[in-house]
């Protein structure tokens, strides 16, 4: 018996199998490529298949960008916000967490909580500084993979400062260094600690940060950021085991609790991923705003809208 | 008749359009601001500009565009960049050749002659003082009503049986008073809305959470600036307060300062003693009587680069911290996709639920240790 917890990210897309005493029964972390709906077939599929045959599934939820898309795609129980799904994830793993890093491919959020109670978060709003995206972007640039980029940075002797406040001014420092010759290694290194100051100002300013800190996020992975934050902290930090998967944990433990009070799943099956989706979009002539509607199709069935900025097209 | 328009905020164009009709002016009533409004503002302000000066410039370009020759504004009084837009739009629009004149009017209290001299050039049926007093009594009685009808939809939609009930049934109500012109038919439509919303089946056992919001007029005021943000709540099961209402506004700047504003400035003192300009000492002030009146959670909404707001966002920490009161800011722009407001709105909407349902939790406690 376990529950499914789908994560529609930006940059991926991730499923986990959790089941009743925690245990990860599955977890996948496959790249979204802006198609979510494709990403969410193959990752039930794939998912399918590692897990036993007999496995039930009492309970699914979902978070994420595209919690909606997914949620009426494989009838969840729950829809939840990035933020609840992440404190939910964290304090399974690390019952007294007081602060949770969370940096993924587009945002950056830090959750502050006290007695397993979110008392306060923030999400990066205007800038996407310091984001997975950036990082990829920047390490491509270099010529690095970047699954190398942390030991890179690690292998730093004397780091040089990068401007972090804004990654087009960050990308522009880092050049003139390579010019003045700086070493590959000490630029790296430069980056990770500007984006962790831009991190702490920006989406960290005025929260208290009180251990245990617990990072997660795709940018976890990320050695040398994790040492970055430490030294800026000046507190150890926790990554979790699943750190790249944690929002579906949080939306398969959500599900639980719902499904614990309401005694039955709306979980369509895995036998969803041998239907039919597609979407389709036009705009609405009503006002000026001329929203753009988007509307998902199962088979021959509208099963979702999306995009109107008012109730006209919410019945289905 | 000359052609007149105002700036659009939320549903208060019914009362001005009354007022100016009466008056003897045409009016051209300005668009909901939408994409083309955002548009043209945008193409005609100053990038650093602030929403509020964007959405008015946009909105005044249409009008111009349906022939409007007079543009009716408000000033503002304290150091805020909002009390010299009338004449920024008049001179921006003048030079992309729009001939057109900004009638600005200051607080009555402070310039009296001024404000005689405003509404002389808006009779231009040469009304009697008598009859422009019978006028604006009874647009100011229309603005009450549409002021009360929506504040009782702040409280019905968080309980309405089935959602998006309460937006429609107001969406018929308000255009009753739309319909009424003297002051007799004015009452009647009002007291007719408010039955109508009363009649809405609701869930009087549901659990509301309230939340105030404060920050910046315009954009407190404009729906459409704001993402909608006080209907979004109400589907979230949230009862909004809104700070400031026109009525409340209009009050402070004519006849006397309202008591409510009064208590606010009072509250905001040990944190903010002297104006900073907009409604940075309100923002403040505001946040603590709504953690004194037991409020769940305050959302602060401020144009992006807005100063006053900057300022008040700051010192909110500290009053979050000391009034056990969980504060979000929002910094409205030109974005229109409204996801990660949602996603802000509800885990804000979680947090105080559980902070709600947690009795022995306090804010304060991160700070003993």
């Amino acid at each position: 018996m376990a529950y499914l917890g789908i994560d529609v990210g930006s940059v991926s897309t991730n499923l986990v199998v959790l089941g009743k005493n925690r245990e990860i029964y599955a977890a996948l972390y496959i790249r979204t490529q802006g198609k979510p709906l494709e990403a969410i077939l193959s990752g039930l599929n794939e998912i399918y298949a590692l897990i036993p045959d007999e496995l039930e599934i009492l309970g699914v939820g979902t978070t994420g960008s595209g919690r909606y898309l997914a949620g009426v795609m494989v009838g969840a129980d729950v829809i939840k916000n990035e933020i609840t799904a992440h404190a939910v994830a964290a304090s399974l793993y690390v019952p007294d967490v007081q602060t949770i890093v969370e940096i993924g491919g587009q945002d950056s959020k830090i959750i502050i909580m006290r007695n397993a109670v979110v008392t306060d978060f923030a999400m990066n709003s205007v800038c996407a500084a310091g984001t997975g995206s950036f990082l990829d972007q920047q390490a491509s640039r270099l010529g690095i993979p970047i699954s190398e980029f942390g030991k890179i940075a690690l292998s730093s002797t004397t780091p040089v400062r990068v401007a972090g406040r804004c990654t087009v001014f960050a990308e522009s420092d880092m050049i003139h260094k390579q010019q003045m010759g700086h070493k590959l290694s000490d630029i790296v290194n430069g980056l990770c600690e500007a984006l962790v100051r831009n991190y702490l100002n920006n989406v960290g300013k005025g929260k208290e940060i009180l251990p245990p800190v617990v990072f997660q996020g795709g940018v976890a992975a990320n050695a040398g950021i994790k040492a970055a934050f430490e030294k800026e902290l000046d507190l150890p930090v926790i990554i979790p085991e699943y750190y790249n998967v944690m929002g579906a944990i949080g939306a398969a433990q959500l599900a639980r609790e719902e499904t614990d009070k309401t005694g039955l799943t709306g979980f369509k099956g895995f036998k969803i991923t041998g239907l039919q989706y597609r979407t389709t979009s036009f705009d609405c002539s009503g006002c000026p705003n001329n929203c753009e509607i988007v509307e998902i199709y199962e088979e021959k069935k509208v099963i979702g809208r999306w995009g109107a900025r008012c109730q006209k097209w919410d019945i289905i | 008749m000359p052609k007149v328009t105002f700036p659009h905020m939320g549903e208060s164009w019914r009362a001005f359009k009354m007022l100016l009709n009466d008056l003897g002016n045409e009016v051209i009533v300005p668009e909901k601001p939408n994409k083309r409004t955002l548009d043209f503002g945008v193409r005609y302000s100053p990038e650093f500009a602030c929403l509020p000066l964007k959405i008015l410039m946009g909105s005044y370009m249409e009008a111009c565009l349906n022939g409007a020759e007079i543009i009716v504004t408000s000033g503002g009084s304290g150091p805020c960049r909002a009390g010299l837009y009338g004449q920024v739009h008049k001179k921006i629009l003048n030079a992309v050749g729009q001939d057109i004149d900004v009638i600005v009017f200051e607080s009555p209290r402070a310039h009296p002659i001024d404000f005689l001299r405003n509404i002389k050039k808006l009779n231009p049926g040469r009304l009697s003082y008598l009859s422009v007093y019978d006028c604006v009594t009874r647009s100011w009685e229309k603005l009450k009503y549409l002021d009360r009808v929506e504040k009782l939809t702040h409280s019905l939609r968080p309980i309405e049986l089935e959602k998006g009930n309460t937006s429609k049934i107001y969406q018929k109500v308000i255009k009753w008073l739309d319909d009424a012109h003297s002051l007799e038919e004015i009452k009647r439509a009002g007291k007719a809305a408010l039955e109508e919303l009363l009649l809405i089946p609701r869930d009087l056992g549901r659990n509301v959470v309230k939340i105030g919001i404060v920050g910046e007029i315009f954009v407190l005021l404009e729906p459409s600036c704001n993402l909608d943000v006080e209907e979004t709540l109400g589907h979230l099961g949230v009862e909004v307060h809104r700070s400031i209402f026109l009525t409340d506004w209009t009050r402070d700047n004519s006849n006397r300062t309202t008591q409510e504003t009064l208590t606010a400035l009072e509250a905001a003192k040990p944190y903010l003693p002297t104006p900073i300009g907009g409604h940075g000492q309100e923002t403040v002030g505001h946040t603590v009587l709504y953690a004194n009146k037991g409020y769940d959670g305050v959302i602060q909404l401020a144009p992006f680069t807005c100063i006053p707001e900057i300022v008040a966002k700051t010192v909110l920490n500290g009053v979050s911290k000391i009034h056990n009161i969980p504060v979000l800011t929002f910094f409205l722009d030109e974005q229109t996709g409204k996801a990660g407001m949602v996603t802000r709105l509800e885990a804000f909407v979680d947090l105080v639920n559980r902070k709600r349902t947690n009795d022995n939790y306090d804010l304060k406690l991160g700070m003993a240790t």
